[in-house]
């Protein structure tokens, strides 16, 4: 089964708001976690209903974002989006722990403190 | 997480930073100077969720998720001498709950002046905005009353003024309530939280009121023995009021119009300027355009002031609100002293309405404070007013007791023109004659009755005062 992951970014780190990102780095995965595609979209608009609209429209599986507000969060998982949200860390590192299926909302990622940048 | 830090020299004992700053009921956050989080406050942690045992070294854009910042975090601009800024912001918890906050940011210095971090506090907006229906009542706006459609009007533009930085000039005669609104103004605008100050440009001499609102440096003139901050440094965050800005002297109308251009002040003294983040209010009861035409005042720092301007009206142009400030000044007296003052008898409110009020509401506040305090029983009567008032009135054709054709008399034949009063009574009667004169058509024997006056008094009245 093909997986479709979505992570909002900002810099090197997964973005701390859903809402306010510019950019996404999107990954498609085999069943075997293989990399099929990836790319980063830089967005038209800074929304969240923009996004979503994105999310949907790409046919996203999976999100893994920092924070969403409750209504986002709701709307996705109706749509049956797997939603991982208050993930703090590098998005290489996010990707890297969803294909080890050691990812959960709320992770605080490793390297995360040596790699942040302030932009 | 590291083990916690501890203050040492404060208290006789050391004493753990978390342990202080735990004590502080609004969100805390202590920054390095790479603005990595040091530590946070219980207020904090239970703000966004996230627990300072966690996020240790952790970037605080990770953590505050403020929106502050994705659009410019106001840290990369500060050096250490930069002083503390205010921003509204939002930002999103751990419970996915979009909170609207007030963010205010310092840099920390070492003891060698230089910068050893950042400390920031957080605090949560949503109970403090939600009254916003109680402060705004029904015909008022603050503390200021009015239903005449001169002041809903201004009702109207207040809360769009209030939430932009514009500079806004406030004219009105005295007693409008000029200082009033301006407070109004910084109230309901975001920079609420910072310092509201005000200067009265007309109460200082030239050189005291330059060191005053500039600040001066150590010897700048004999005198300073000490480094002085100014108005401008105090008001920094919040907003300036400049009452009687008419009253300030051309040289300062100078450094004001440079200030408002680049927003730094220069300190008496100083070569270096410090920038400030001032809203500037500036009120006043002169016409400035005509002091612009007599050389008196720049005509360029009046095209600055006036980005917005406010009007205030006097109340011989707000008849409607008349009954309704008497009334609110009369519930406000009588719970203030404690009294059960249910009103005002016929006659003293006849004569509160016919009164012009030259001093406006403050002077019609002052009039029903007096009657309020001397009042003892449940109404108050025309003769615990203010004497002038009947005075005034009852030469003016006696109209104000118990006379009910006076009105109508008043606004018969020629339009009927608001009492004109004068400083000093002979101007008075004058003005009274050839009122009743012109209101006649000229007929002495109509204007004597009007006046309440035998012909012969009327007569020997103008010869008096050389009327012809």
């Amino acid at each position: 089964m093909i997986t479709k992951i979505l992570i909002p970014i900002f810099g090197n780190d997964v973005s701390p708001r859903f809402d306010l990102s510019a950019e996404v780095y999107i990954a498609t995965l085999d069943a075997h976690s293989q990399y099929l595609d990836t790319r980063i979209v830089v967005l038209p608009q800074i929304s969240a209903e923009q996004l979503c609209h994105l999310i949907l429209t790409e046919n996203v599986n999976v999100v893994i974002c920092g924070g969403i507000e409750d209504e986002y969060y709701q709307y996705l998982n109706w749509k049956r989006i797997t939603v991982y949200d208050s993930v703090i860390g590098p998005w290489e590192a996010a990707i890297s722990a969803y294909i080890a299926k050691n990812i959960q909302s709320g992770d605080i990622l490793p390297n995360q403190k040596e790699t942040d940048t302030h932009d | 997480m590291k083990k916690s830090a501890a203050i040492q020299g404060l208290f006789q004992t050391p004493v753990a930073l978390e342990a202080l700053i735990d004590e502080i009921p609004t969100g805390l956050l202590i920054l390095d100077p790479e603005r990595r989080i040091v530590t946070l406050n219980h207020a904090l942690e239970a703000l966004t969720g996230f627990l300072r045992t966690d996020v240790g070294g952790i970037s605080c854009q990770s953590v505050l998720r403020s929106r502050l910042c994705f659009k410019q975090c106001p840290l990369l601009a500060m050096d250490k001498d930069a002083e503390a800024c205010c921003k509204h912001s939002d930002i999103i918890n751990k419970d996915r709950q979009l909170i609207p906050v007030r963010v205010t940011l310092a840099p920390v210095t070492d003891i060698n002046g230089d910068i050893a971090g950042y400390i920031e506090t957080v605090e949560d907006m949503r109970g403090i905005r939600e009254p916003d229906a109680e402060f705004h009542q029904a015909f008022s706006y603050s503390k200021i009353i009015g239903k005449s459609p001169k002041m809903e009007k201004i009702f109207q533009m207040l809360p769009l003024i209030a939430q932009n930085d514009s500079s806004v000039l406030i004219t009105g005669e005295t007693g409008t309530g000029k200082d009033m609104l301006a407070e109004a103004i910084h109230e309901t605008s975001s920079r609420a939280k910072g310092p509201f100050i005000k200067v009265n440009c007309g109460a200082l001499p030239e050189t005291l009121l330059e060191s005053e609102l500039f600040g001066h440096r150590k010897g700048a003139f004999t005198g300073a023995v000490e480094n002085k901050t100014g108005r401008f440094r105090l008001a920094q965050n919040g907003t300036l009021y400049l009452t009687e800005i008419g009253d300030l002297p051309l040289a300062l109308q100078v450094k004001l119009l440079t200030f408002l251009d680049d927003k730094i002040v220069y300190p008496l003294g100083s070569a270096k300027g410090v920038h400030v983040d001032v809203r500037v209010i500036a009120g006043t009861h002169r016409n400035l355009e005509q002091m612009v035409k007599a050389g008196h005042f720049r005509e360029d720092l009046l095209f600055r002031l006036n980005v917005v301007r406010l009007h205030l009206p006097p109340i011989r142009e707000r008849e409607e609100d008349k009954r309704l400030l008497i009334d609110h000044f009369l519930n406000t007296f009588s719970s203030h002293f404690g009294k059960s003052i249910k009103g005002f008898t016929k006659n003293a409110l006849k004569l509160l309405k016919a009164y012009p009020y030259p001093g406006n509401v403050r002077e019609l506040r002052n009039i029903i404070e007096y009657s309020v305090n001397i009042c003892q029983n449940s109404y108050i009567a025309a003769d615990q007013l203010p004497a002038y008032m009947s005075e005034g009135l009852q030469e003016n054709g006696r109209e104000t007791e118990a006379d009910s054709s006076a009105p109508q008399r008043q606004t018969a034949g020629t339009p009927a023109k608001a009492p004109h009063y004068t400083s000093n009574w002979p101007e008075m009667e004058k003005q009274m004659i050839l009122d009743a004169l012109f209101s006649s058509g000229g007929r002495r024997n109509k204007a004597a009755e009007t006046l309440g006056w035998g012909r012969s008094t009327l007569w020997r009245k103008m010869k008096h005062y050389g009327i012809e």
